[in-house]
């Protein structure tokens, strides 16, 4: 009989541990409910969410919709770029509109940084970040972490790298925080020019040759070299990304150990990992895409619960 | 502190042998009927009828646990939010007869729930309920045990707990507290 010490999903950062394990036990339970001949419960049929996506996305949309669904939620999409964003609207008034039709819940995705907590600050519903800019994006590293308990056993005591684009990325950052709060070891690997400045002080280990890293951990977390936020040229080519920090089977080989290779997606196959590595024993990918459901579904019943 | 006896370990064990043989009398040989045992305090009375009915009846038993934390109709009404239990359910419950097992039988509305949350394995040909207490003009839904080990008459102000041996208490025991002094 336990609940989250916070309404909002804002962050890894403003979760404890005994939330995130609360999060792992619950997901757990709906892991079990996914693999039913019904899978859906009627938890919150009486919840109305709201999907607000500012930005493109795939797979974190239709994990949350499904998510949603299962649970009986009422669902409604707002993608901004058939919006009134695109008439000079403010976020607060696109939010606010959306709430005065009655929505208990909102999963935002926005370019800015530190856009749902300055909307949990202004509007009663619960938030759930899925994905600030460059900041947090907590239910991917909830579920990784989560992907990695399943498949190992444990977090607490097992070394993890992130691999590649990690000045760009908020799964990487959410990652951090969440790893380091339930006992694993991490470390940051790229190019020097893909690594933000003071990433040491998080308490990570940086190193830039890839193998090294790979002999290092227990499971390797790449990640998608994200053109879209590159303004300028941060390495000279794919080709040459590819040829240093690319794993293949080949490298794998080398390292005389099985290790967990893990992708938030969508892979570029062919840069940061070959498909002979994607598609092999190792790779825990799609375990990830079930696995998000399951966790976002745990995330949605905790904050609902919480008065 | 105001605590009655119901039943002590000597009648609870009779009870268990009781619900066995009226089982075998009612199921034969448990070709068509499987037990569910409902999280997360029926799942105790369940294993002790598997266990008993392992010594009496050789016929092979299909049982497992339902836990209906996600079905309940007080989600977001209680102070505090239940946690779920483990549902460990491994076969298909279309055209079969299940027997719903739990331990107190009060209010109804956990039996309400765990009908609600079994529908999502099949469409039972028949559904019977099997409780050790049944708590007497209690009930907010229509609900009747098929089975129960003893009819109590009870006060809103009290609470029926029931203690096992395997939780770590001294003996297997079902008393009446008051509330307040739980």
């Amino acid at each position: 009989m336990q609940q989250l010490s916070t309404r909002h999903l804002l962050g890894i950062k403003g979760l404890t541990e005994s939330d995130i394990q609360l999060v792992f036990e619950t997901a757990d339970n709906f892991k079990e409910v996914l693999n039913r001949p019904i899978k859906k419960v009627p938890s919150l049929r009486d919840i109305t969410i709201a999907n607000v996506f500012f930005e493109n996305s795939t797979r974190t949309k239709l994990s949350f919709e499904l998510a949603e669904k299962r649970l009986s939620a009422d669902v409604v999409n707002f993608a901004s770029g058939s919006s009134s964003v695109k008439k000079g609207e403010t976020l607060i008034d696109t939010v606010n509109n959306i709430l005065a039709m009655k929505v208990d819940m909102v999963v935002m995705r926005h370019s800015s940084p530190g856009a749902p907590h300055f909307l949990s600050r202004h509007i009663r519903a619960n938030i759930i970040n899925a994905g600030d800019g460059t900041h947090e994006h907590p239910t991917q590293a909830l579920l990784d972490a989560f992907s990695i308990r399943e498949r190992l056993g444990d977090v607490a005591g097992k070394k993890v790298a992130i691999i590649g684009d990690i000045l760009h990325s908020r799964v990487a950052l959410s990652n951090i925080f969440c790893l380091q709060k339930l006992g694993a070891e991490v470390m940051v690997c790229g190019p020097l020019t893909l690594m933000p400045r003071h990433v040491a002080a998080l308490g990570v280990k940086v190193e830039h040759d890839v193998f090294k890293a790979l002999q290092w951990c227990d499971v390797a977390n790449v990640l998608r070299i994200q053109m879209e936020r590159q303004q300028i040229k941060y390495f000279p080519s794919l080709r040459e990304y590819s040829l240093y920090y690319g794993i293949n089977r080949r490298l794998l080989n080398r390292l005389n150990k099985e290790i967990v290779i893990m992708h938030p997606g969508p892979i570029n196959r062919g840069v940061e990992l070959n498909s002979d590595v994607a598609d092999s024993e190792n790779a825990i990918i799609l375990q990830q895409v079930e696995n998000g459901v399951a966790v976002r579904m745990a995330v949605l019943y905790l904050l609902a619960s919480v008065k | 502190m105001q605590k009655r006896l119901v039943l002590d370990q000597t009648q609870i064990s009779i009870i268990i042998s009781r619900f066995c043989h009226q089982l075998i009398e009612n199921h034969d040989d448990f070709e068509n009927t499987v037990l569910l045992g409902l999280q997360p305090r029926g799942a105790m009375v369940l294993d002790r009828i598997v266990q008993r009915m392992r010594e009496i009846h050789p016929s092979p038993l299909k049982y497992g646990y339902l836990d209906a934390t996600f079905h309940r109709d007080d989600f977001r009404r209680r102070d505090i939010p239940l946690k779920a239990n483990e549902t460990r359910i491994e076969f298909l419950i279309e055209n079969k007869k299940v027997i719903l097992v739990d331990d107190v039988l009060y209010k109804g509305r956990s039996v309400r729930a765990a009908m609600d949350a079994m529908i999502a394995y099949g469409r039972p040909l028949k559904v019977e309920l099997m409780v050790l207490i049944d708590r007497k003009y209690t009930r907010d839904f229509p609900i009747k045990p098929n089975y129960y080990g003893r009819q109590v008459n009870t006060l809103e102000s009290q609470y029926v707990s029931v203690e096992w041996q395997s939780q770590g208490y001294a003996e297997d025991a079902i008393w009446i507290t008051e509330k307040e002094s739980k």
